[in-house]
């Protein structure tokens, strides 16, 4: 029991040095922002008096609430869209044998290189004298160069370029836990591939796919550097109206605003989700 | 007798072990079938042979007379228990039974699902998951779950292992009773020979592959083909090239007078197991012995004691001999 106990009491310590990242990286900065959300703007950018919810109202705008329904709808469709193309692909590599971590070291490969710099390898290939357009007007397929870039389809496409892998993991992960058993007893019962996916395998990944999920429509909610790189300043997300009253506007009050209100309905959206889990809705 | 399932030199070779050997079985209609054997025999790819999870190397599976060695497995009327149960977690008790029902589009479902519940006596735990269900209650949920289907011949993966031994000899009973009620023959896989004999009409035998002999029950136990089965079915005393059971051999402090065979011995040693006494002696070859006596028995005799020269005596007709 003493060593136990002792054991527990250093195991609490272990939380000490996340507890201080949290508190100096995460809780203070925080704190410093909602505190901007509720200051005027400065007659030259900056901060100033008096104290007031002026800039949360502004949030009510039409013109923005139109950026966060799009940013929402853009948040989904990746989330939709690497869920389509994550799942088969987990499921393929969950049956893959031996050849597993070759198929998972290739999901995380692009890792290896700064998000940026994979980026502005779209931009080369699809930009009007990019790879793509030049490749299809010397066969002759085209003859003006199509629009692939600046556009919200662009934005897609980076967007579940860029998160894909934090679907594929999760699912993958729950997949490998399947019981091969499960699958045979279903084909032993009569199902035949398509309902055993249906009936049997999609319900018990549930919790992957809850998790990968999150895991990409979160962050591409708040995405500001694939829809300003690949969207070419059209196509404005939440992400790119925070940055831009931080720099051009220059109105920290509303940017801080609007990056607390994202915060809350994000937050909000999550506490929904535990709660449909633990009530098994998902 | 016609047989419901029949399996014609059946072979499955694996990478660098040959796991199923040639096997030809015939298992009649409607009965309690078994094959027994030692892990790693074959027995386990064998059911999985049947049931369509393996495709056989060479050998036909024929099931009611016809081929199936084509046939997907949900396309094979044959059902199996799995050994861990393999229910479906986020399936109720009914919902894991209702499975099989719904993937086959068959009418009266709930009806169908409530009579399976009653043959299991699982009524009123309908609803659980499998979670929250004790070990011998999920394996009758996925009993239920195959029966439900009447399928040819319902496949039991060593059923009972997962289960504590108090619960396994209950179910031993059941299982067999359950057999002989709903009449659909059953095909049972198990390493342990008191299963296999307490349950089987007919078992078959199985070492390396190969089939060593098939039989009923007092077949293999009495009168095996093989030394193998000899021993693996219970324990045997090796004698001059024969084999006696513990339970045929005798022991005497005095010159045995029945007309049997003897040998004289000394006392080894003696082992108290509760119901009986087991003697242990070595014969003046250098053979050792294990005379199994009942307990009454053995405090009329008095106890034996180590070093006692005694005579070990049996009766002819309970040797094993092999050639």
């Amino acid at each position: 029991m003493k060593i136990a106990s002792g054991w527990e009491r250093l195991r609490a310590w272990f939380l000490l040095p996340a507890w201080i990242w949290m508190a100096v990286l995460f809780a203070a900065p925080f704190a410093i922002v909602v505190v901007y959300s509720l200051l005027t703007r400065g007659a030259y950018g900056g901060l100033g008096l008096p104290w007031t919810l002026e800039n949360y109202q502004r949030l009510l705008d039409p013109l923005y609430l139109g950026v966060v329904v799009r940013s929402f709808g853009m948040a989904g469709a990746t989330t939709v869209i690497c869920l389509l193309l994550g799942f088969p692909l987990a499921l393929f590599i969950s049956r893959a044998g031996g050849r597993k971590s070759i198929y998972l070291q290739l999901v995380i490969l692009p890792f290896w290189t700064s998000f940026l710099v994979r980026l502005y390898a779209w931009l080369f290939l699809l930009r009007d004298t990019g790879l793509i357009n030049t490749a299809l007007q010397h066969l002759g397929l085209i003859h003006d160069p199509l629009p692939l870039l600046y556009n919200d389809g662009a934005v897609l496409l980076g967007l579940v370029y860029g998160y894909l892998p934090f679907m594929v993991l999760p699912v993958y992960a729950t997949l490998e836990r399947l019981d091969p058993a499960l699958v045979e007893a279903a084909a032993d019962l009569g199902a035949k591939p398509w309902p055993t996916l249906l009936h049997v395998i999609l319900p018990l990944s549930a919790p992957g796919i809850r998790a990968g999920s999150v895991l990409v429509f979160i962050p591409a909610l708040g995405a500001y550097l694939t829809p300003d790189l690949l969207g070419g300043g059209r196509t404005v997300l939440i992400g790119n109206l925070v940055q831009n009253q931080f720099t051009t506007a220059r109105d920290w009050p509303f940017g801080a605003a609007i990056s607390v209100g994202l915060m809350a309905l994000v937050g909000v959206l999550v506490l929904l989700m535990l709660r449909s889990e633990r009530e098994g809705l998902v | 007798m016609e047989s419901i399932l029949e399996l014609r030199n059946l072979v499955k070779l694996f990478p660098n072990q040959r796991a199923v050997d040639g096997i030809s079985l015939k298992i009649p209609r409607g009965g309690f079938y078994s094959l027994l054997g030692p892990s790693g025999c074959g027995k386990t790819t064998t059911l999985r042979l049947i049931a369509g999870f393996e495709q056989p190397t060479s050998g036909e599976v024929l099931l009611d007379g016809a081929v199936v060695n084509e046939q997907r497995p949900y396309q094979r009327n044959v059902s199996t228990v799995f050994q861990n149960y393999a229910l479906f977690p986020h399936l109720t008790a009914a919902e894991n039974i209702a499975f099989g029902l719904k993937r086959k589009n068959q009418s009266g479902i709930e009806q169908k699902v409530r009579e399976a519940l009653e043959l299991v006596r699982l009524t009123g735990k309908e609803s659980r998951y499998p979670a929250q269900l004790s070990g011998g209650e999920r394996q009758r949920v996925a009993l239920a779950r195959s029966l439900v289907l009447q399928p040819d011949v319902l496949l039991l993966d060593e059923p009972l292992a997962a289960l504590d031994p108090k619960l396994r000899k209950q179910m031993r009973l059941e299982l067999k009773e359950m057999q002989r009620r709903v009449g659909i023959t059953f095909l049972l896989v198990t390493h342990d020979q008191e299963e296999a004999l307490s349950m089987s009409d007919q078992l078959a035998v199985m070492n390396a592959g190969a089939i060593e002999q098939v039989g009923t029950p007092q077949d293999v136990y009495l009168r095996p083909s093989t030394r193998f089965v000899a021993g693996f079915l219970g324990a045997v005393n090796w004698i001059g090239g024969i084999g006696l059971r513990p339970e045929v051999t005798r022991i005497s402090r005095d010159l045995p007078s029945n007309g049997g065979r003897f040998k004289p011995a000394t006392v080894t040693g003696s082992v108290f197991l509760g119901n009986c006494v087991h003697v242990l002696t070595r014969l003046e070859s250098g053979e050792d012995a294990v005379a199994e006596i009942p307990r009454n028995h053995s405090f009329q005799q008095g106890a034996y004691q180590t070093g006692e020269a005694i005579h070990v005596y049996w009766n002819p007709s309970d040797e094993m001999i092999f050639s």
